[in-house]
């Protein structure tokens, strides 16, 4: 034991003598780095303000967040992030105090403490049948002592205890495979009700003792059209529908067990009814919506189970929930979009005609239109009912309005970024700036009077704040053009809504936002999804008079053969440039290595078809391409297959309108994997816009390796069928995990490894010459780091100076992928602790400084984990030369230092990708990971070896200086003096 | 006719050995057997792991061949039952094409199924030979040597059930084959009896950009190696005395010499001794040159100096 504390000190002391600590002083958080926080778009909210000293709502979202806001200033109080696969489904507030959430489908019932979000206890439902799920609570029901929370989900019902989570009972509802479609407990009852949709033609209500559980009856009634699916449920025992073909509605009674099925013609509501109507899930007190020929139309229910029209709105307006108000009586508000406003109108329930509240609030073109409203009441100081909304616009942003006013606003939409590309800034000359920062002569007196202010104390919080922001605005690093190092860029950031963001890399701000038009749902496009950015053009020699741009490419649905959209985005201004689509499918995009006089750069879209496409379409564009024909090549990978292929351009494509501009492509290799025993699970290739400085690498014993760097190089690996399920489902010797590294011009594996009693999920980088992944070794139960090198052998023999000096070496002839390579692989395997959610590698502006691996750890933070650990060549014993030369002794497992966490003490919550973008200045790298959160730092893996530390005084330097120049001066006097007087003793 | 190498259990690396496939056939049989037995051999009991067979084949007469080509690619069948013999021969076709034409027979492969102890399948002492080319195959490629285009070849995937599920294409720019004759070169990437991939081209390298060459003899010379998957080095696994004995081991500061150690003290003591020798060398000279006056002179205002300040202090 004694002896074990001494090692561990002993190499702690050698590990912190070794390795450069690159971690950062407590005050240096946030001087180069940024963290934003956000949710995600608003699935679910409830507010929580009565008897509370800090209003709150609480949320749920799509990114299955369950978070607590503030209702003042929109700040988070808490939050939590669910885990991928666990979808909230319902939201609500229990006792006053928990917050209870259902997730997974209904199996998963949790609560949380209002005021800090702490977990206080958690149900696993478990049932059999998968089904939807609700979660309803009632006001006043006791059982015994406790609160009940009323559960449904897997095809039970449940009662669950709400202060501990305690299952009550538990009651088997539908073996045949219905849903529940609405719990409803009359007050004071001790019955609730269950109405049951079963297959869509049979409608089935329970009646259900609350105590017990007990089953006390069951009527059921079969409608032999069949039922559309949606109900609306107008009172406690009235549900109206439509039936299959959407042109009759059906009112369902079912008061007292006896079901009854009263049918209306759409058509008599509305004359000119035609096709099939929709039921919008509402819930309003006596009414119910439709959506007929595009327009939304409110149909009332009259006492005496008539229908009649109310009121008919345009397609893009959204409805919320009712809401009681103290009267009993009930109001719901409805959203109205404007020309760059929204009518915000609130009315009572059983008057349609006058509105309780109407307010038109300006809001941004660039918004969409609302999707979802919440709305909340509050007494206003006159005691009447005031109302405050929540709206959910189109790019997932939230909004809390009250008063005619946007109190606060939140852009959500960042949590689910899908792409991200970095661009340049404007040079520095005069009149050319992205923000107009100029300052009219009035803002220029306010600001020195602020500072003024601010100097002689007398300034208030709120001047500190403006003085501050106009300090940071002001700084360096938030100015809006290049900067000598390259530290300031703009991020380019595409969202799951279709929104474009720029970011500025200094403080994180928005600097523009876009809501792509092509990735909004039109007629043409249902269900559009931005895909991934591309750099168009990216000017160098015509910066002062182009500005660099961005394709966005994006699908209209799902499958990959719904046709493609595209559009082009000038980075700068924000501007659409230009726009196509929809089109032919896109299955993949390729940029090509050329780019035309305005330096825009060639695309080639590949389609479901294997036809590829040619962008930019312009003849200059054409004739560089048919120049470079024969040396462009791809591949394909078949995932559900296992067939890889590789492709080359053929010829023009036979159309019916003849398109020069596109191609057919033919096969030129192609690699079967045997489907019984490999699977693939990831493809990984390098980024072609890495810079590599050289291709020797001189070892210690003064011999040279040359690197095999190829930018068609893919990393492939597969697992054995069985081992596709998650980690444990299968034993050792029946999963193996087999990485393969292939050129993709001819098809020529390079290497071929298999790892027996391996699984995936398989996270892999390739940079340079060298491949790391990470996988789960089942025989050894720990996650492992794998490196492959690739060495050129057929460059050895140009180490003699006498054959270089003679011009006999192969140094400059051209590489071509039709000789056969003769490759050298090292690899080598470690133990690693963390399991990985994804994998990156720095890259700096040249490639000369240190590669450091960054990782994604399953708790969400980013640790940087120098190359030099996963070299093949460490050996137990390095000699003294290889010491020199960087190799570490080896070990069985990668050490985790805390101090190279990028992210120190923050979490990215959700964190799905990191980017690296090198700077300017070679030893730095700026790093943006992204999921839920936002976090954007500069890396220097080497240190910044190439200029001083920022806290560098260059005062003192100067003084320094100055100093012994005079000190020189002064003792020369002296001595001279000193010698003069000595010569005239 | 053909010179096989005999294989045994273990064989050496394909790297290892490749350099042989320059020499001639009988030194590659000679050396294969010797390199056998020096080569490493790994103490995994992995049997048939890294098994591969390299063989040089030599254009036949096509005389000869005919009848093996005679016969359609889908009856090419093992000639003996799998089942009941562990070393059973399996056959499989080649078929080429010259740029987008269709594919058309252009060869056998030959080779012995060896079942092994865990009851996988490998093939070994693999043999190709090929058809020799008609007329209007030399004019096609030809055309494919002129317009740079590409020689394609395909193999089954599995070589029980032609083709498999697909089949494995590959395929070269022609300009990389014409050396004297058209040397080709396949590398058979296998996984039991499923092939993966053939890795097809010039035996060397093709150089870029491609010349022309239209090639002295219309006949192939073919190099095949068989090649199966590696077992992926393992993980070290230390044990916690082997870090302590490693640990200890770094611990005390290795010994070096004297110079480096005190080097930062010795280099001023140094100058310092020099600085005193040329100033007695200096003093020496003075003396020497006979002006004994001035040195007593200031010799006494030393004196002086040195006695003022003591005044002082009193």
């Amino acid at each position: 034991m004694n002896m074990a504390i001494r090692v561990f000190l002993l190499l702690l002391i050698i590990f912190s003598s070794i390795f450069p600590t690159l971690c950062i002083y407590e005050d240096q958080v946030g001087h180069m780095d940024w963290h934003q926080q956000y949710i995600g778009k608003v699935k679910h909210a409830v507010f929580h303000t009565q008897k509370a000293a800090r209003k709150r709502v609480i949320v749920s979202t799509e990114e299955n967040v369950v978070a607590s806001l503030d209702l003042r200033r929109g700040e988070i109080f808490w939050r939590h992030v669910l885990g991928p696969n666990d979808v909230i489904d319902a939201i609500d507030i229990a006792l006053g105090k928990y917050v209870i959430t259902l997730s997974s489908g209904g199996t998963i019932l949790r609560a949380w403490n209002l005021p800090d979000g702490q977990m206080m206890w958690e149900s696993i439902l478990s049932g059999a049948t998968p089904s939807n799920s609700l979660l309803s609570i009632p006001t006043n029901l006791k059982i015994g002592k406790d609160d009940v929370v009323f559960v449904y989900g897997s095809g039970c019902l449940y009662a669950v205890a709400s202060i501990d989570g305690e299952v009550i009972w538990k009651k088997e509802l539908t073996s045949e495979g219905g849903n529940i479609q609405q719990l409803i407990y009359p007050d004071g009852t001790d019955i609730i009700y269950a109405v049951v949709l079963v297959g869509l033609a049979q409608f089935d209500a329970y009646q259900i003792n609350v105590k017990t559980g007990e089953l006390l009856k069951h009527s059921s009634r079969v409608f032999p059209a069949g039922f559309s699916g949606d109900l609306s449920f107008i009172t406690s025992d009235i549900a109206v529908t439509l039936d299959t073909t959407g042109s009759v509605l059906v009112a369902v009674h079912f008061q007292g067990g006896a079901i009854s099925f009263h049918q209306t013609h759409v058509s008599e509501l509305d004359r000119d009814f035609s096709g099939a109507a929709v039921m919008l899930p509402t819930k309003l007190p006596g009414m119910f919506a439709l959506e007929i020929n595009k327009s939304i139309v409110f149909i009332k229910v009259t006492n005496e189970g008539k229908l009649e029209v109310v009121d008919t709105f345009g397609r893009s307006t959204a409805v919320t929930e009712s809401l009681y108000l103290s009267e009993g009586q009930q109001a719901f508000g409805l959203v109205q979009q404007g020309d760059g406003e929204i009518i915000l109108t609130v009315k009572r329930g059983d008057d349609w005609k006058s509105n309780l509240l109407q307010e038109t609030i300006q809001m941004d073109y660039q918004r969409g239109i609302a999707h979802k409203v919440f709305v909340n009441t509050y007494a206003r100081t006159d005691r009447s009912n005031g109302f405050r909304v929540l709206i959910v616009m189109e790019d997932h942003s939230l909004f809390l309005l009250q008063q005619g006013e946007i109190v606060w606003s939140r852009e959500d939409g960042l949590a689910s970024v899908t792409d991200v590309i970095a661009s340049e800034l404007p040079v520095e000359k005069d009149g050319v700036s992205v923000a107009k920062v100029e300052h009219n002569l009035f803002e220029w007196l306010k600001g020195h009077l602020l500072k003024l202010k601010g100097t002689l104390m007398i300034a208030t919080p709120d001047d500190i704040a403006a003085i501050q922001k106009m300090r940071l605005q002001s700084s360096e690093k938030s100015k809006m053009t290049r900067d000598h190092n390259g530290f300031r860029k703009l991020l380019i950031v595409l969202t799951r809504a279709g929104k474009l963001f720029a970011l500025h890399t200094g403080d994180g701000r928005i600097v523009w936002s876009l809501l792509l038009d092509s990735l909004r749902k039109s007629e043409t496009c249902q269900n559009p999804r931005g895909l991934s950015l591309h750099q168009w053009q990216d000017p160098h020699h015509h910066v002062l008079d182009e500005n660099p741009s961005v394709l966005v490419v994006g699908r209209c649905d799902h499958s990959t053969d719904s046709p493609g959209v595209l559009s082009i985005v000038d980075t700068y201004t924000g501007q659409e440039r230009n726009r196509m689509g929809p089109a032919h499918s896109i299955t993949r995009v390729i940029p090509l290595p050329f780019t035309d006089s305005v330096e825009q750069r060639l695309h080639l879209l590949l389609d479901v078809n294997l036809q590829a496409r040619l962008y930019p379409r312009t003849t200059e564009a054409l004739d560089i391409f048919l120049r470079e024909l024969g040396n462009i090549y791809w591949y394909s990978a078949d995932v559900d297959k296992g067939i890889l292929k590789g492709h080359a351009v053929q010829k023009n494509c036979i159309l019916e309108i003849a398109d020069s501009y596109c191609f057919n492509t033919r096969d030129l290799w192609s690699i079967v994997l045997p489907s019984e025993s490999e699977k693939i699970i990831a493809t990984v290739t390098r980024d072609l816009n890495e810079a590599v400085h050289t291709q020797a690498k001189v070892t210690s014993d003064q011999e040279v390796m040359y690197k095999y760097i190829s930018k068609n190089l893919l990393f492939l690996a597969t697992v054995s069928p069985k081992a596709v399920g998650p980690t444990g489902s299968v034993t050792p010797e029946e999963s193996w995990l087999v990485v393969y590294v292939i050129d993709t011009v001819t098809g020529r594996i390079l290497h071929h490894m298999a790892h027996h009693g391996s699984q995936g999920p398989v996270q892999a980088v390739f940079s340079e010459n060298w491949v790391v992944y990470h996988y789960f070794n089942l025989k050894a139960h720990r996650y492992e780091m794998s490196v492959i090198e690739i060495y050129d052998q057929s460059r050895l023999d140009n180490k003699d100076i006498l054959k270089l000096l003679l011009g006999k070496h192969n140094l400059t002839s051209p590489i071509t992928a039709y000789s056969r390579p003769e490759v050298i692989i090292k690899s080598q395997s470690y133990f690693f602790t963390h399991s990985v959610k994804t994998l990156a590698v720095t890259s700096t502006a040249k490639g000369i400084t240190s590669k450091q691996l960054l990782l994604g750890t399953i708790g969400d933070q980013v640790l940087a984990l120098d190359k030099r650990f996963l070299d093949p060549r460490r050996t137990i014993n390095p000699t003294q030369a290889e010491k020199e030369e960087g190799i570490i002794p080896l070990t069985d497992s990668l050490p985790i230092i805390p101090q190279s966490y990028v992210t120190h003490a923050l979490k990215v919550e959700g964190l799905r990708g990191i980017t690296t973008v090198p700077a300017k200045l070679e030893s730095t790298t700026l790093v943006f990971a992204y999921g839920v959160d936002l976090f954007f730092t500069r890396l220097a893996p080497s240190r910044t070896y190439d200029s001083l530390t920022e806290d560098f005084s260059y005062a003192l330097l100067l003084i320094t200086i100055v100093g012994l120049v005079i000190a020189i001066f002064v003792t020369w006097v002296w001595s001279e003096k000193k010698e003069l007087k000595e010569k005239w003793r | 006719m053909f010179h096989s190498a005999q294989q045994p259990t273990m064989s050496p690396r394909y790297s290892s050995s490749l350099k042989f496939s320059f020499l001639s056939i009988l030194v590659l049989n000679f050396s294969l057997f010797v390199s056998n037995s020096f080569a490493f051999q790994s103490d995994e009991l992995l049997a048939y792991d890294e098994e591969f067979g390299i063989e040089g084949g030599r254009s036949p007469d096509p005389a000869v061949l005919t009848p093996t080509v005679s016969s359609p690619p889908a009856t090419r069948k093992r000639s003996s039952d799998l089942g009941s013999d562990t070393d059973s021969k399996v056959q499989f076709s080649l078929e080429h094409a010259f740029g987008d034409s269709d594919f058309s027979s252009a060869g056998t492969f030959s080779a012995r199924l060896k079942t092994g102890s865990h009851g996988g399948q490998t093939l070994t002492k693999l043999r190709f030979s090929r058809n020799g080319l008609s007329e209007t195959e030399k004019e096609n490629f030809k055309k494919l040597l002129e317009g740079d285009d590409f020689y394609r070849i395909r193999v089954p995937s599995n070589v029980f059930s032609p083709p498999g599920r697909d089949y494995i294409v590959s395929s070269v720019k022609a300009r990389c084959l014409p050396r004297d004759g058209l040397d080709e070169h396949f590398m058979i990437h296998m996984e039991g009896v499923n092939i993966l991939a053939v890795n097809y081209g010039s035996p060397g390298s093709c150089l870029y950009p491609r010349q022309l060459k239209i090639p002295a003899k219309w006949s192939f010379k073919s190099h095949t190696v068989l090649k199966n998957s590696e077992q992926a080095p393992r993980t070290p696994v230390f044990t916690e005395e082997v870090i302590g004995e490693n640990g200890e081991g770094e611990v005390p500061p290795p010994d070096r010499s004297f110079w480096a150690k005190y080097w930062m003290y010795l280099i001023p003591l140094g100058l310092i001794v020099m600085n005193a020798i040329t100033q007695a060398m200096n003093m020496a000279d003075e003396q020497g040159n006979g002006q004994p006056g001035t040195q007593t002179q200031q010799a006494v205002a030393g004196a002086q100096r040195g006695q003022a300040p003591a005044v002082r202090r009193r």
